[in-house]
Formats: C-alpha cells, structure tokens, sequence
C-alpha cells in the first residue's frame, strides 16, 4: 500500500497544554506510523496562518483561564473555518479548556464571557471561584468500551440539541457533574473534560480518530490492530484507581 | 516568657507527644506540633516572637535544600538555628521545631534563628505568625494543579502575603523566574534578587509556564532558559525585563559529584564549589546565600557550609543497599524531574532505573505532567528499567513512548518494585530511583531498613 500521509494542525500547544495535552499528538504520531501512514504536525500559534483543507485532524488541549482569555480572540476569529471543517467532516478533539472554548460561550471565574468558536452547540459556565471544581480520575461509558481519565476544570458545561454527548459517567463529575453526560460529539468533531494525557492509554478512541480521518482523505475503513499491552495494561490501571478511589 | 496557661499547654502537650513519638521510634514528625496548635493555635506566633530574626523559605522547588543551606551557612557563622529540618512546612511542622527547641519553661535558646521552608500555600498563616527578617522566593512552577488550582492562584496569595509585611523584611527574589521577580512590586521593604549570570545553552522545556507577565499581560520573551521558565527575560511589549541580580552565579562549571561557579554577592565574590550537580541547586544555594547576607552571616561561612553541604532526603541522596550504591533523586513534578534527568544525562555511565509513580493525595492525584517531563533524550543511555507505584503502568506507557527498553519489572507495591530492580542489577552497577513524592517516602524506608542503619553516607 501506498504511503499514506495525515496532517495535524495543533492549536496553541505552547500555552494550551496544561495537562500533558501533547501526549495525544504523540499518541497520534506513534499509532499512524505503526500503520505507515505519516503524520505531519503544524502547530499553530496566535496569528499564523492554517490551511483547512489540507488538514485532516485539529487538535486544541487545556488552558488556565487566563491563556483561555488570551487566545480567545484569534479563537474566535476563526470559528468560521473550524466550522466549515467540522461540517465537512474533518477531525476535531478539543479536550478541557480547548473543549470549552470549542462551545458556544464560556463564562470564565472572573465572570468575563468569552465568545467561543461554536464547533459544539454547548455553553461552560464557571460558577465563580468559591465553588469546588471538578477533580478526579473519570471513568466514561463511550461505544461499549470505556474512556479513562482525569478531570480537573471549574466550568460547567450544557449541551443544546444539536450536539450529542461523547460518553456516559460511571466515575467523576463529567460535562457538569449533573447530568451524568461527558465531553460532546458533532459529526467528527469531540470534546471532552478527560485528559491524562488521553489519546495515549485510551488506543480505540485514539484510532477512531486516525480511521475517521484516514476515511475521509483515502476512503479507509480499516486499521491494522496494534498490540497495545501497554497501552492496555495503563488503561486497566486508571480503571483501578478510578473505581477503587484513593487508597 | 511564656504569656498565657494555652500557650504552657500546649508546649507540654507537644512535648509529650514528641517524647512518645521518639520512644515509638518515630523521629521527627510533625505530630506533636499538630497536637500543640490544636492547644494554642496561637502557639507560633508566641514562641516565635523570641525568635531573634528569621527567614521563611518557599518556592514551589528547592524549598527543602535552600533551607538546609541557610540553616547550615547561619550555625557555621556560629549562630542557633531553629529549623523544621523533618521537611514538615504547614504550620504544624513550624510548632513542632518551635517547640522542640523551646525548654519546658518556653524559652527559645538565647538569639536563635528561625529558618523555616514554608509550603506555597502556608506562607499567607507563616508570615503573618511570625514575620520574618526575609523571605525566599525561589521559583514558580506547575505543581500539584489537582490541589492547589492554578498556579496563578498560588501567585496571587502570595502577593498578598508580601503587601502585608512590615517593610523591615527584605524579601529575595529569583531574579530569572519572571513569575516571582515581578512580585517585587508588592513589596514594601527592601527586595534582593538572585539569579545566573552565564551563558549556557538555552533548553526548550515543555514545563514552561510563564509566558505573559501576570499583571501587564506582555508577552516574555527569552534570550536564554535555564529550565522550564526560568532564564533570561524580557517583556515584548513594555521594555520591562529581568532585573540585575545582586547575587548571581558565573562561570558554572561541572566538578566531581556537583557544580563550581563564582558566586558574587554585591561587591564580594566567592568561588564556590557545591557537592549538589544540577542548575536548581545553583539557585537553591543563591537563595541561601542571599538570606544569609540578610541575616548577617559573613560570606566565609557561606563558602564553608555550601562547599560541606550535604543532599537532602531524596534529594540527589545516595544510599547503599545489597552491595550497590542507590542514588535517589525525588522528581515530583515536571520541572523538577526534567532537572532530574538533565543532571542524569552528565553521567557517563549505563544506567539503571527505578521510577516510582504514586498518585497519592501528596503526589498529586493527577498524573499527567508526565506527558510534559523530557524521557526521550534519555533513552539510549538506559540499560534496564523497572517501573512501580500505584500509576506504575502510565509511567510504563509514557516511557515506552520515549523509546525506553521494555522494564524488567512492573510492580505497584514498592518493596517488591525494589526488590526486582536489585535483584537484577549487574555487580558494582548503580542504582538510579526517581520516585514521586509518596513514593520516596516508602522506598527512602525500605532502604534504609535493608541497610539497617541510616544513610551509609551521602554526597551529590
């Protein structure tokens, strides 16, 4: 089979990426090349250009939010772009902060309202600094499987009809700790509250992601099965420590 | 001296508490400080109060170091110190020195000094219970964001601990965290700063934290990074930039088992030879430097005590143990375990690994910042590897991502974790343990019972 090659645009990953978010670019990397498919990464800063149409993936991590504020704007300047990719079908995983920013709106802990880029039908709402955040190891029900990780966020996060939830909550707060729902799905776009980093111990979601992307530029539908021991094995432990809660 | 019943109370109390802690074999815990605040919260400040001068150390690394430096820069110049040495820094590890050093009838030996390393989040209680003569603040950095929140949080407690101290305390700064050389601005008395003044190579961590100034919003640019975001800084926008330390470091150059470089504090200069490697001891001992200066200490003594000075718990400490020399190094977060592996890849030897990640209340329930720490350029000077703790298999995962070689062992439980890595080591190899907080805590025990005695010896 022919080479094969996916382009990666991350967003801000010098100040999005609070919680080992370039795990998942590394996890990407790692699991495309297993597959001899090269992924190449552009990583995209306040002002620089992007290219949509010759990226296949759009990745953004989490932020305090203060850098939340401050990419805002160039954010928000390009929501029109983020949604005609998500609308034809490119790959989106937007995680924590990036996920919040990724909605409609969020109201920071300084009650400052930031204008999203609108990829998800959702609104975060902080409810102010003496309120607890949310905090913990997650376990979510997502396709039959299930996604591990750890939340770590203030916002609350609302879905409106047109966006479906990503997972279930077995353990942990999720979107807002009251709706049982986790993290958001509109066509091949995700979001989501876990980090851990996620992409590396959650390999199926890892290559749902790479598969979607691979059908959409090269009409793939399979992925050869990697190994994953590994993986796996830090899958199981989180499941471990998630159920088990602290020792 | 002692004012009030509560205060006598709560000394007795505490005594008693330590003798019974001393006699179940459990030295220096913070137990008996616990025990006499619940008696008298008020018990720090009323003890401290005899307190001739003191300094209060914090910083989210190095904390424990710089105070042992300070403490023994202040004894070599012939002076008492009270000390929370244990490395217990909330309140209650401030009682428990306080009233192991006070006599029965209260009374702090005649002039002591207190040297206290204070946790980011106890130096607002700290320094309004006894307001020093200095304080240290030595660097900023992602630490722990499951329990205290976002290190922004952090900076803005303590800029309100620094507006409400006297202007008689001076306060010193690191000069190259810009996260902590701009809290100058909310201090009233005198400020000293501290940094390096050389021109090494810049590194690009992605533990970097500070990229616009907190308050202005200016963008920091570098023209050098020592580590994480700490280096030589300017604002993009505004002209401001790192402020010239008044003691600083040049000429750093490695020696046997640590680091040499010429310390200049003001007009005077030092060569210093400190048995510590690594970049953040070299800041560890300008802040002790800068604090002793503060408290009077003459810089002879500083020389002698830097040049004597010994690794902390886990800290670059060595350790002896079934014929092998076992070296830990604590990396608790990422800027402190990049320094860690840094100071690692100086060695020319082979190496073999134990790396113990926990994720205990104290480690941080959170273990991402994993993914943030530098394994790769590492790797191919890993011999062997065994990984334990409780998170032992993300730590697997994270380092077969590095290009590590499969670990000989994962094993949650960290007895057997060590015994495996022992077990296999080749004759005279050493053994290299990075442990995470919790996780030095549990191995520092086990060796030294396999040891049967405290450390062996200890060097860099």
């Amino acid at each position: 089979m022919a080479r094969r090659r996916l382009r990666v645009a991350v967003l801000y990953p010098r100040v999005m990426n609070l919680y080992g978010d370039r795990g998942n670019v590394m996890a990407l990397q790692a699991r495309a090349a297993a597959r001899d498919v090269d992924l190449e990464v552009d990583s995209i800063e306040i002002g620089d250009g992007w290219a949509p149409d010759e990226t296949d993936i759009v990745l953004i991590g989490g932020g305090q939010d203060r850098e939340q504020r401050r990419v805002q704007a160039d954010l928000h300047a390009r929501s029109r772009a983020l949604q005609d990719f998500r609308d034809a079908d490119g790959v989106i995983l937007a995680v924590c902060g990036g996920y919040q920013l990724f909605g409609r709106s969020y109201r920071d802990n300084h009650g400052g309202v930031l204008r999203g880029a609108g990829v998800f039908d959702m609104v975060s709402i902080h409810p102010g600094p003496r309120i607890q955040r949310c905090v913990g190891n997650v376990v979510a029900l997502w396709e039959g499987d299930t996604l591990v990780g750890f939340e770590n966020h203030g916002g609350r996060s609302y879905l409106n009809e047109g966006t479906i939830p990503l997972a279930e909550v077995v353990v942990g707060f999720g979107n807002n700790g009251g709706d049982g729902l986790e993290g958001a799905r509109i066509r091949n776009a995700f979001g989501t509250y876990l980090h851990g980093a996620l992409l590396p111990k959650n390999p199926r979601f890892a290559d749902r992601l790479l598969q979607l992307a691979l059908q959409r530029r090269y009409g793939e539908n399979e992925l050869v099965p990697l190994s994953d021991a590994a993986e796996i094995r830090a899958h199981a432990e989180t499941l471990h420590r998630s159920l088990r809660g602290r020792r | 001296m002692i004012r009030t019943g509560r205060t006598q109370a709560a000394l007795l109390a505490g005594k008693t508490v330590r003798a019974a802690a001393r006699r179940l074999g459990h030295g220096g815990t913070a137990l008996p400080g616990l025990v006499a605040e619940r008696v008298d919260p008020d018990l720090v400040r009323a003890l401290g109060a005899q307190l001739e001068c003191s300094a209060l150390i914090t910083g989210t690394n190095g904390k424990t170091t710089t105070a042992r430096l300070l403490a023994s820069i202040l004894q070599e110049a012939g002076r008492t110190v009270v000390h929370n040495r244990a490395g217990s820094n909330l309140m209650r590890g401030l009682a428990a020195a306080l009233v192991e050093a006070a006599g029965k009838d209260g009374r702090l030996p005649q002039s002591a000094v207190g040297v206290f390393e204070v946790d980011e989040a106890t130096l607002p209680s700290a320094a309004a219970a006894t307001p020093p003569q200095v304080l240290v603040i030595n660097n900023l950095l992602r630490d722990q964001l499951d329990r205290y929140g976002e290190i922004d949080a952090i900076r803005e407690r303590w800029q309100h601990a620094i507006r409400s101290l006297p202007a008689s305390t001076t306060v010193a700064l690191n000069a190259d965290d810009p996260l902590v050389a701009t809290l100058a601005d909310d201090v009233r008395g005198p400020v000293r700063f501290f940094g390096i003044e050389d021109e090494l190579d810049s590194v690009d961590d992605h533990a970097a934290e500070a990229h616009w100034h907190p308050e202005t919003g200016a963008e920091f640019v570098y023209d050098r990074i020592f580590y994480a975001h700490i280096g030589h800084w300017r604002c993009a926008d505004d002209g401001r930039s790192r402020p010239n330390p008044e003691a600083c470091a040049r000429g750093i150059a490695p020696a046997a088992g640590g680091v040499a470089f010429l310390m200049e504090i003001d007009e005077a200069s030092t060569q210093v030879g400190l048995p510590l490697a690594g970049l953040y001891n070299i800041y560890n001992a300008l802040a002790a430097a800068t604090a002793a200066t503060v408290l009077g200490a003459d810089l002879d003594s500083t020389t002698t005590a830097l040049a004597g000075a010994r690794a902390a718990f886990g800290r670059q400490e060595c350790l002896s143990s079934d014929g092998h020399v076992v070296r830990i190094l604590l990396g608790k977060n990422p800027a402190g375990l990049n320094e860690a592996l840094r100071t690692l890849q100086g060695r020319d030897d082979a190496l073999h690994l134990l790396v113990l990640l926990n994720d205990g209340l104290a480690d941080g329930r959170d273990i991402s910042w994993i993914w943030d720490t530098e394994w790769e350029a590492l790797a191919p000077r890993v011999d062997s590897v065994v990984v334990g703790g409780r998170r032992a298999a993300d730590m697997a995962l994270r380092l077969e991502y590095a290009g590590f070689p499969a670990p000989r062992a994962r094993q949650a439980d960290i007895g057997r974790a060590l015994d495996r890595a022992l077990a296999g080591l080749p004759d005279d190899a050493e053994l290299t343990v990075l442990p995470t907080y919790t996780a030095l805590l549990d191995v520092r025990a086990r060796l030294s019972a396999r040891a049967g005695a405290p450390p062996i010896w200890e060097e860099a």
